[in-house]
């Protein structure tokens, strides 16, 4: 087990490194920060300090001994444009994007479980076959057109919410954030939904399809011939069984809602780690890129590597298939 | 009779107050562009530029054209070749209470260059200038040479407190714990990506702003702008997008406001080397580069149709340019016309320069820095192959761009034969964009550090050169006035049109259009 452990521990730090290489001398590659930094009223010997004072005139697997190095003691590199640690900036503007990926999840279960269930339980009723439909809809809508749609509808023709930004935060167990007050959430919904509504549909999808697996199979039929009512079937038999392709995939999807909340984040003006990342890529601030990019990486190396440990202590096969092969 | 009209009248009048809007004291912004920092000397940048003037005070101010006016000081006048005298305004306290006085001027100069990771520094302002105290309300500002853009360099460089001020960091700027000027508004919260929270300062020694409280909140998606303004999230919003303008216009519970800005959209071509990377021969067989021939320069600058351009591309929002810089700005010729289309005798021209059958041309230019920028390079690639230059027209990010336009080719040489760029004049003068764009690129005295062409023409040079060093404003105005003919009769670049900015707002909310597309809390009115 040991062995099995430490081989999975140096795999994913190669895995690491190898990213890190290829985020640094990807990102190295594209165009040229120095033109979007100075002034364009800047003479030659001013564009000469900013490249030097940058580093950038160096080679650039000199560059990327210097970000290993500063990596090692947990320093990314400063931002270009904004002269702070990448790290720090990155970390100041994840609380926003956290509860908007947590809103959305939220979102996503509260609605899509029941809906998915409804449709899977009466396939043939008019409203499943409506909630399937939409679900397509939430499918292949581009995100930033139905974030615009949003907009139009509740904040500008209804006025019911308010259209771009956050909302105030409140302190609540130690953890700031806009969930806590009335103008938090009515910031929030807009842009959680935006989000959500991917992830609602591919709950619904998922759970309709599982109920409709399950609902054929022998140990249903023998609950209901015990003679259990529908709701515990339903509820307990049912819901214990198709739990768990969901539960995975929406632990896959949080990652990617933290990760990638890009366009919504732009849309709606929320001061999130998304809008940070795409407007570092506009402007060519390597550091937060290379960082955010890093960030993520390690994110997911250690959820991957988290599941493979687990899924060997559930599961000798795996461990055995190792040591064999 | 009477009694019914008196009725109606007073109904009237109730309707009228009914229906005028219940001010807030509070108004709130939604800038396109975001602030890097709130520390006035960090960046020199437009958006931070446009902050610093909300907190802090410039010796001398820029009006809505850019003309200059008292700020911190009250006079200014050049005393002999080198040096210039500036004498301060009394009574003006920072707003922490404490006085301001010449030695905040000369700690602030030493600051402004001087910020570490800068990512453009003040330098290209301060550089070759000597701030001295006198005594506690004048200062002299020397030169190594005669020199008169000493006011307008001054205009740029934002006084802080040498209480705090000048030692403190762009950190401690950010956090606002020395973030003190003595400007209009007081900076009291800086959340960056969402909120910049202003109030009014009650001491300020100018007109007070009409707004106790502002926020400026950057939203940088332009359709969620305008939704931001039409659902009431925001009062006001700048950069409104072309393709919107019709549309705000004609509701009646919005204003909008309009003007001509210090930025001229024009092209730079390749006249510096016989063999030109993007141009070929109509059969794709080498051909002496045809831009470096006067006649074709001014056959493309016939061959393209501005006011369609203006019409079409445009939307009607910009103007059509023949100089550097539209009327009214310091420094533009009252001789120069805007090149008419004519496309006849653009086909005469080349015919006449040896070009009969036309060439194959690349034309290359950014796609999100101004304006419809990708589109407008559309239009003149087809107007082009009207007469016969056969035209393909490549687009590309700006973050890609600007480095292979300045210096992505062989050598460090510009890499493309004919670009569009654009050009705001920050000085709001003609030295700013001859000095960068028209001056022979020379590295070591900073000249032509734009030129992206290498147009180089001594006369014109020279000119510059003396426009530079002549401080007496009429003598100046006509150097920089020939320059520019001499230029434009050259073609050293082909100016297009200037770009015109909008800004919307709730009904009742005005704001005089600034030339140098600064959004100022401080100058928006409320009727």
């Amino acid at each position: 087990m040991t062995v099995f452990v430490i081989r999975r521990l140096i795999q994913a730090a190669i895995v690491v490194l190898l990213m890190s290489m290829i985020v640094f001398f990807g990102v190295n590659v594209v165009g040229d920060p120095v033109d979007m930094l100075v002034s364009p009223e800047a003479d030659q010997a001013e564009i000469a300090r900013v490249i030097r004072d940058f580093g950038l005139d160096r080679p650039i697997y000199e560059q990327y001994w210097y970000f290993m190095k500063g990596a090692a003691s947990g320093d990314l590199g400063n931002s270009f444009i904004f002269g702070q640690p990448a790290l720090k900036l990155i970390l100041h503007h994840m609380p926003a994007t956290l509860e908007l990926a947590f809103t959305a999840l939220l979102m996503a279960i509260i609605l899509g479980i029941p809906l998915g269930l409804y449709a899977g339980l009466y396939p043939d009723r008019a409203s499943s076959k409506a909630i399937m439909a939409g679900s397509i809809f939430g499918f292949s809508l581009p995100t930033f057109w139905v974030g615009l749609m949003l907009i139009m509808i509740f904040a500008v023709w209804l006025g019911w919410l308010p259209a771009t930004g956050r909302g105030d935060t409140a302190t609540f167990l130690g953890i700031e954030a806009s969930l806590f007050t009335r103008d938090g959430l009515s910031h929030l919904i807009l842009p959680a939904l935006n989000l959500a509504l991917l992830k609602i549909s591919l709950v619904i999808r998922l759970t309709r399809a599982g109920a409709r697996e399950a609902i054929q199979q022998d140990y249903i039929k023998f609950a209901r011939a015990k003679g259990l009512s529908t709701g515990r079937v339903v509820g307990v038999h049912l819901m214990k069984n198709i739990m768990i392709p969901v539960v995975t995939v929406l632990g896959l999807e949080f990652g990617s809602l933290i990760a990638f909340s890009v366009v919504t984040e732009t849309i709606f003006a929320w001061p999130g780690m998304g809008k940070l990342l795409i407007e570092a890529i506009l402007q060519l601030d390597r550091p937060i890129v290379v960082a955010y990019l890093m960030i993520i990486v390690l994110l997911f190396v250690v959820i991957n590597l988290v599941v493979d440990i687990l899924y060997s202590l559930l599961d000798p096969r795996v461990r055995l298939g190792e040591q064999g092969a | 009779m009477t009694f019914r009209r008196t009725a109606a009248s007073a109904v009237a009048l109730l309707a009228v107050m009914a229906t005028a809007p219940a001010w807030a004291e509070k108004l709130s912004i939604g800038i396109a562009s975001e602030a890097t920092a709130v520390d006035p000397h960090f960046h020199n940048l437009t958006p931070n530029n446009m902050i610093s003037a909300h907190v802090y005070d410039a010796l001398i101010g820029q009006d809505e054209k850019q003309r200059l006016i008292p700020g911190l000081a009250t006079a200014w006048k050049p005393i002999d070749d080198t040096t210039w005298e500036f004498t301060l305004r009394e009574g003006v306290t920072f707003h922490d209470g404490s006085a301001f006085t010449a030695d905040d001027v000369v700690c602030t100069w030493e600051r402004a260059p001087n910020v570490p990771n800068s990512p453009s520094s003040f330098g290209t302002y301060t550089k070759g200038k000597t701030v001295e105290k006198i005594d506690d309300f004048t200062i002299h500002v020397k030169t190594e040479k005669p020199y008169p853009l000493v006011p307008n360099d001054i205009s740029t460089i934002y006084i802080v407190s040498d209480e705090g001020g000048c030692e403190g960091t762009t950190e401690q700027f950010n956090d606002l714990s020395v973030a003190r000027g003595t400007g209009p508004f007081m900076i009291t919260a800086y959340e960056p990506g969402s909120v910049i929270s202003l109030k009014r300062n009650d001491d300020y020694w100018g007109d007070k702003p009409q707004w106790s409280e502002v926020d400026l909140k950057p939203i940088k998606s332009a359709p969620s702008r305008v939704a931001a303004l039409l659902s009431g999230d925001v009062d006001m919003i700048d950069g409104v997008p072309t393709t919107d303008i019709e549309t705000l216009k004609n509701r009646d519970d919005l204003t909008l406001s309009q003007g001509s800005s210090n930025r001229v959209i024009y092209l730079h071509m390749d006249q510096f080397r016989e063999d030109s990377p993007h141009i070929t021969a109509k059969d794709g067989g080498k051909i002496k580069n045809p831009l470096m021939d006067q006649r074709v320069r001014l056959a493309i600058s016939k061959a393209i149709n501005r006011d369609a351009i203006v019409e079409r591309v445009m939307e009607g929002v910009a103007i059509p340019a023949g100089q550097l810089l539209p009327d009214g700005f310091f420094g533009v010729s009252d001789n120069l016309e805007i090149e008419k289309y004519d496309p006849k005798t653009a086909r005469a021209l080349l015919a006449e320069a040896g070009y009969g059958d036309g060439f194959s041309m690349t034309i290359h230019g950014p796609n999100d820095r101004y304006i419809n920028d990708a589109k407008i390079l559309e239009a003149i690639g087809q107007m082009l192959s009207r007469i016969g230059i056969q035209t393909a027209v490549e687009t590309m990010p700006r973050s890609v761009f600007f480095k292979r336009a300045s210096r992505g080719g062989e050598g460090d040489l510009p890499e493309f034969s004919l670009v569009l760029v654009g050009w705001g004049a920050g000085s709001g003068e003609a030295s700013s964009p001859l000095k960068s764009l028209i001056h022979t690129y020379d590295k070591d005295r900073g000249f032509g550090a734009s030129n992206r062409g290498r147009h180089s023409d001594a006369a014109i040079d020279k000119m510059i050169e003396d426009a530079l060093a002549t401080v007496d404003d009429a003598m100046r105005q006509d150097l920089l006035a020939k320059a520019t003919e001499m230029a434009m009769e050259n073609l050293a670049i082909i100016p297009l049109h200037y770009q015109v900015n909008t800004w919307a707002a709730k009904k009742g909310i005005t704001y005089p259009a600034r030339t140098d597309e600064h959004t100022r809390a401080a100058n928006v009115v409320k009727e």
